[in-house]
């Protein structure tokens, strides 16, 4: 069973990346979006 | 230090303390589902192949999270050329061309971890000077040097001018990490998806698996994309106040004199 060990870690390690990158994005956004006033955010 | 730890100025009345929409919620919450189906297709429903036997399985992960890195680096490669070429030089694409690099280079990692993994199960050892192996490391370390290059000092325009240059050099490498299967004697499997004869020779649920993955991973990609340039639009305004700031108190302290 070793290539089960191989095959689940593959995704395991794509998930924790990508939910590592998008962590801090949002924290950054979250941290920056305190400091700007809502009229000078485009998106709101 | 870089710039995402930064905290330039401090904190205002009246501010909505996120890059979030319902738009992006509803997109991250079809992310989630989509990956979730990606889990059960690529290790469950899915069938193991004839030849790779279950090894097959991270190929669903695999192979769209460097489909999307490429297609993160052709967007950088747009809002580069659009920046650098249009009328306005208006530094949202040259925000979007920065956050989709990023995107990009953690994309990459991803696919050089799990493609180890793969190589480990398939051909025995995690790593091999391979053509397709080398020049997609190659590709990773030259992005590497794009978001770095950005993190230099100068202004906004600059920053936007140099790294469109290197954004639209660097995009030239991925037609040589994708043809370099045919161009050198490689231990990389050529196309099977994207062959240029156009026959897919797949099982119709490995397909779909694959399929699947693609989308789970653009569906991630455009969330992702969403929130770094909003967070990168407040980086850049704050960046501006924070100069104005230190101007006003240097023309105060002068006028003291």
């Amino acid at each position: 069973m070793e290539d089960a060990g191989f095959i689940v870690g593959s995704y395991v390690v794509t998930f924790a990346m990508v939910a590592l990158v998008a962590w801090r994005f949002v924290r950054h956004g979250r941290r920056l979006a305190k400091q700007v006033p809502d009229d000078e955010k485009y998106w709101l | 230090m870089t710039m995402i730890d930064q905290d330039p100025l401090p904190p205002r009345a009246s501010t909505s303390g996120t890059t979030a929409t319902r738009a992006t919620r509803l997109l991250g919450l079809a992310t989630i589902m989509s990956m979730a189906w990606l889990v059960a297709f690529g290790l469950g429903f899915s069938p193991a192949d004839r030849d790779q036997e279950e090894a097959v399985r991270i190929l669903y992960v695999h192979v769209p999270t460097i489909w999307i890195a490429y297609l993160a680096f052709v967007v950088t490669a747009l809002g580069s050329a659009i920046y650098l070429f249009g009328r306005n030089h208006s530094l949202g694409f040259d925000r979007l061309a920065g956050a989709s690099a990023e995107i990009g280079v953690a994309f990459v990692a991803a696919t050089l971890v799990v493609g180890s993994l793969w190589g480990r199960l398939t051909w025995g050892v995690f790593w091999r000077w391979d053509a397709r192996l080398t020049t997609t490391a190659l590709l990773f370390v030259s992005y590497i040097g794009y978001v770095a290059v950005r993190r230099l000092g100068g202004s906004h325009h600059q920053r936007a001018r140099r790294s469109a240059v290197i954004g639209l050099l660097a995009v030239l490498e991925i037609p040589l990490v994708h043809w370099s299967v045919r161009l050198w004697r490689s231990l990389h499997q050529e196309a099977t998806v994207l062959d240029p004869g156009g026959d897919i020779d797949m099982d119709g649920l490995m397909l779909f698996s694959l399929f699947v993955g693609v989308v789970s991973f653009t569906l991630l990609y455009v969330w992702l994309l969403m929130h770094r340039t909003r967070s990168m639009a407040m980086e850049d305004l704050l960046d501006e106040q924070g100069l104005d700031v230190a101007l006003e108190a240097r023309r105060a302290e002068a006028s003291g004199r």
